[in-house]
């Protein structure tokens, strides 16, 4: 059923059209106005244009489209797309960020060129993450996961003339050609065995797939790669450290939380509906099953993700290895899948994703509180941090907000979504995969708890100077806060939307 | 709904005070708390719970509406208010402001986030002592950590990094484990309950509802639950092996904030042992009181000898205090009705005199700069003010009658006396009895050297009466406290009211 009883069905895919248009509309504001400085009017155009595309997801997600209430997903284009819930809250996700990245992005570029491009390099990515949620299909998921993926290799390296960015920019696209090319053999595998791309095609192609079940494992581990590596998860993670670190820091903030959270849309969508856990873990000898594939990666990343933190003495490469962690827990949403789960997967993937948007605000707002600070000239240690709440108190509560609720402490949003994530968990009898994620959460307030140590606590070397008190920066950083502490009352609705489509992909 | 109004109104407050230039930040921040205090007067007045708020008594100002549905357990927004919080919101409220005065004098830099960090912190505990869900109320518990962590590392002395690390990560370690004994009785209690409101918890507890859990039979795993509670909330108190992080964090945190440490943030840990350890398990309870009357006695002597051998004032008062929590220790273990009610009353006494002693150390401070019994003496000479109410402190502190701290101590003794939770409880009490003239012994010691004699002082500053602003809060708590000494029944009726029904679970009766 689409949104408006009368409205012809593409409308369903109005977000992603919306977030196009933008793009092509700013990248039309350039060619009119080629090397504008006009930051204010492309910035504007950017904002609006993300929110207007999270708005209607939102009120498609209010409306039911696309999920059982009212007659359930909506099939675009011969079923390469599909719109519903969940393609939906994703949606919401990938909007904020960009929105709060273009906003933040209005001071930070304020001295660079091309700012055109840059920012519609963001909306084109940010409609590839939209397109890879509503994917239902394994050549879509490619191609939109390349139309995500080229415009964050040339962000990243927005700075050309900075070596650091350019560096960056070269390592994450060598990793992501790397990683799309074992990703489409993957899928190739996949097609061999099963004969369809499409995804409910696959999974019911799977029956006959009793001799080749290993041709058919391979290619679900290839696939299972090329997600690891748009999440940061091991064992493809290690681009993420450098390509953060490299990457102007809105960019990073916009990486690290929404093309990681585009990721986790279409892992958790491949896995679920074209490789139903049920089926293929009884298949021929063996089976193949996934679940404990994500079990493993899941530990291997949390722990070495906190580790690797915990020794980091850049905030930003902390925050980077931080973020590394955070794929970790989430990944604990496929992880916990069980064969006779019923309700409980349902409730476990809803966690991942309630996480996910939880992350999407607290994550996104540190990074740019890092932008803030590279724009003020301040180092980038934690030395470097000392004394910065004494010049700055507003922006450093609103960073401390970002850490403590990274490290899920109360009251803030990320302790009911680790809270919820880890008690479903428990709830799919994965305890002790909720241990080690407690365990980690407990070693993380280590690292967290030295930046605001460092900001409030220490005394300010003698030259610590604040110049600028950029509006756009300090605009999108308390937004990001304010969304983060308000999570945590507003948390009901979140997890109640989250669980509701997760439980529809089963 | 009044209840949400005080939170909101305080979390208000800080927010204001936070953006209100430091030049001004400590009067408004005077003038806003004085809203809460007229708040949980009104609610003292139009107080009408019964029974104890766990143990289904009707709690006042009582609100319950679903919050989070996730899984088997609902968590609520429920708070409410029974004899055993109201006394302790009343407590917080006029222990906040009166610190926020005291703290004009010696913070001197970064005001308003000193003064809004003390609001955020008070709105906090108010949810400690309201919530009646656990949830919730974990929230507010953890939450009261981060404004106290910045309040010393910030504001404190010369190793307050170390000391505000040191609390964190040991109240830290301790909220773990007790989140960690408390869930395992969740699950251990599996379908019974729907919810994590704590009446439901208590409740299906009595109701003997408990099942084995993760290969623990019942009575196993309540064991298990209460050492965990016991030790995470044992931290908090502190009791005796568990103190290390208390002295630390009080001679580094600035004198208003030792006031609330000792005064308010304490008793959170004496008031969670007797909300969870000793009204959800009381069977257990009785079946451990041999080592927790232990773990009293030592502290309250072990206290005292410690506090005896320092020569800081603050570090004697903030020892005094271990030796103080041991006393609420042995009436909570009594389980009679003027051992677990003293304890409780006791936990406001305490607060109003340590409060008191802290004050007058932090005045003396100001005026002197140092702390050292053995840098001044015949102080009193040139601060009769201070001096005089200083020693009516101690006084108090010692148990003269017809101050609080007389009443607390003498209820507790009276109800550890009858106790039968053990034939040796006698023994014990007589024992924690000595403890007083251990603290009698020290605080004349500190006073005679420091106030009395002939006056000397080898520092370069003049030393003179202390400022009005000073010197009113500490008059303010000597009032309080010689009026709940005189009439004790102001909280004591509505305490019993709230207790009694835990004894009868104790089997008292």
């Amino acid at each position: 059923m689409t949104p408006l009883q009368t409205a012809p069905v593409w409308t369903a895919a109005a977000p992603a059209i919306i977030l196009a248009a933008t793009a092509l509309l700013l990248l039309t504001i350039d060619t009119i106005d080629p090397d504008t400085t006009n930051n204010g009017l492309l910035a504007t155009t950017a904002t609006l244009g993300s929110l207007a595309a999270g708005g209607v997801a939102a009120r498609f997600l209010m409306a039911g489209t696309g999920m059982e209430s009212t007659g359930g997903a909506i099939s675009l284009y011969g079923d390469a797309l599909i719109v519903d819930g969940m393609s939906l809250f994703f949606t919401l996700i990938f909007t904020s960020v960009a929105a709060m990245v273009s906003v933040a992005s209005y001071d930070y570029l304020a001295d660079e060129q091309y700012q055109g491009e840059f920012y519609s390099l963001v909306l084109l990515a940010a409609t590839g993450m939209t397109l890879m949620a509503m994917s239902n299909s394994l050549a879509t998921v490619f191609v939109s996961l390349e139309l995500a993926s080229l415009p964050s290799y040339a962000l990243v390296a927005f700075l050309k003339k900075n070596r650091g960015s350019v560096e960056a920019g070269l390592k994450y696209f060598l990793i992501g050609a790397l990683s799309s090319a074992v990703f489409a053999f993957g899928i190739s595998l996949v097609y061999a065995v099963t004969g369809s791309l499409v995804l409910p095609d696959i999974a019911a192609g799977l029956s006959g797939a009793d001799e080749l079940v290993g041709v058919l494992g391979l290619g679900v581990l290839m696939i299972a790669g090329g997600f690891a590596f748009k999440t940061a998860s091991v064992p493809f993670h290690f681009w993420a450290p450098e390509a953060y670190e490299g990457a102007p820091a809105p960019i990073s903030a916009f990486l690290s939380s929404a093309s990681k959270a585009a990721g986790f849309a279409v892992a958790f969508r491949v896995f679920t509906v074209a490789f139903p856990l049920g089926t293929i873990s009884s298949l021929g000898p063996g089976g193949i099953d996934w679940s404990l594939l994500f079990a493993i990666l899941a530990v291997v990343t949390m722990t070495l993700g906190n580790f690797a933190a915990a020794t980091q003495e850049n905030v930003k490469r902390m925050l980077a290895y931080s973020s590394i962690g955070h794929a970790g827990y989430a990944l604990i949403g496929l992880a916990a899948i069980t064969v006779d789960g019923g309700a409980a997967n349902g409730n476990v993937l809803g966690a991942s994703m309630a996480h996910l948007l939880v992350y999407g605000f607290m994550n996104t707002g540190a990074f740019l509180f890092i932008a803030m600070v590279e724009k003020w000239g301040i180092g980038r240690t934690f030395e470097d941090y000392n004394g910065i709440a004494s010049k700055a108190p507003i922006a450093a509560t609103a960073m401390t907000v970002f850490m403590f609720s990274l490290a899920g402490l109360p009251p803030f949003g990320g302790f009911v979504s680790k809270y919820a994530l880890f008690y479903s968990a428990i709830e799919s009898g994965f305890w002790w995969l909720a241990a080690v994620g407690a365990m980690n959460s407990a070693l993380s307030l280590f690292y967290y708890s030295r930046v605001v140590k460092a900001m409030w606590i220490e005394e300010p070397a003698k030259s610590l100077e604040i110049g600028s008190q950029p509006v756009g920066l300090y605009g999108a950083v308390v937004f990001a806060a304010v969304g983060t502490v308000l999570l945590l009352p507003g948390f009901q609705p979140v997890i109640e939307t989250a669980q509701t489509v997760a439980a529809a992909l089963f | 709904m009044i209840i949400e109004a005080l939170i909101a109104v305080t979390f208000l407050a800080a927010l204001v005070t936070f953006v209100v230039p430091d030049r001004y930040a400590g009067k408004a921040a005077f003038a806003l708390s004085l809203v809460p205090v007229l708040g949980s007067l009104y609610m003292w007045q139009q107080y009408d719970a019964s029974g104890n708020a766990l143990l289904g008594g009707s709690a006042a100002f009582e609100t319950d509406i679903v919050w989070l549905q996730l899984g088997q357990y609902d968590l609520h927004w429920l708070v409410g208010v029974d004899g055993i919080s109201m006394p302790l919101i009343v407590l917080t409220t006029i222990l906040t402001t009166l610190a926020i005065v005291s703290a004009w004098t010696p913070i001197t830099e970064r005001q308003s986030q000193f003064f809004g960090l003390m609001l955020f912190m008070e709105a906090n505990l108010l949810g400690v002592f309201t919530a009646l869900d656990f949830f919730v109320w974990f929230v507010f518990w953890e939450a009261v950590l981060v404004p106290m962590y910045f309040l010393i590392g910030v504001w404190g002395g010369p190793r307050r990094k170390y000391a505000a690390i040191k609390f964190f990560v040991y109240t830290n370690i301790a909220s773990l484990v007790m989140f960690i004994g408390f869930i395992s009785l969740v699950f251990g209690l599996g379908d019974s309950i729907s919810s994590l409101r704590l009446p439901e918890i208590a409740q299906a507890l009595q109701a003997g509802q408990l099942g084995g859990f993760a290969g623990l039979s019942a009575g196993a795993l309540a064991s298990v639950a209460f050492i965990a509670m016991f030790f995470g909330f044992a931290v908090k108190v502190p009791v005796a092996p568990l103190h290390t992080w208390l002295p630390d964090a009080h001679v580094e945190a600035p004198t208003p904030v030792s006031v609330m440490l000792a005064g308010v943030l304490l008793k959170m840990g004496t008031y969670a042992l007797l909300r969870f350890n000793f009204t959800m398990l009381p069977e257990t309870a009785r079946s451990f009181a041999l080592p927790i009357a232990l773990l009293a006695v030592a502290s309250v002597i072990y206290g005292a000898l410690l506090a005896l051998a320092q020569q800081d004032l603050k570090r004697i008062v903030a020892y005094s205090s271990v030796s103080s929590m041991g006393y609420v220790i042995l009436g909570l273990i009594a389980y009679t009705t003027y051992g677990v009610g003293g304890a409780t009353f006791q936990m406001v006494a305490h607060g109003l005199i340590s409060g008191l002693m802290f004050m007058a150390v932090g005045v003396i401070y100001n005026t002197t700069h140092t702390r050292m019994v053995t840098d001044m003496s015949g102080v009193a000479d040139r601060m009769p003010v201070t001096a005089g109410i200083f020693v009516a402190g101690a006084f108090g502190y010692m148990g003269l009658p017809l101050m609080a701290g007389f009443a607390a101590e003498f209820f507790i003794f009276k109800g550890a006396f009858e106790s039968t939770v053990m034939e040796a409880m006698p023994l014990f009490t007589a024992a924690a009895m000595f403890g007083i003239v251990i603290v009698a012994g020290y605080l004349l010691f500190a006073m005679q050297r420091t106030l009395f004699g002939p006056f000397e002082f080898d520092g370069d500053y003049e030393i003179t009466e202390a400022p009005f602003h000073d010197v009113a809060p500490l008059a303010v708590l000597l009032l309080l406290t010689i009026v709940l000494g005189v009439s004790p029944d102001i909280f004591f009726t509505m305490i019993q009211d709230a207790v009694n029904p835990i004894l009868e679970l104790g089997g008292a009766f």
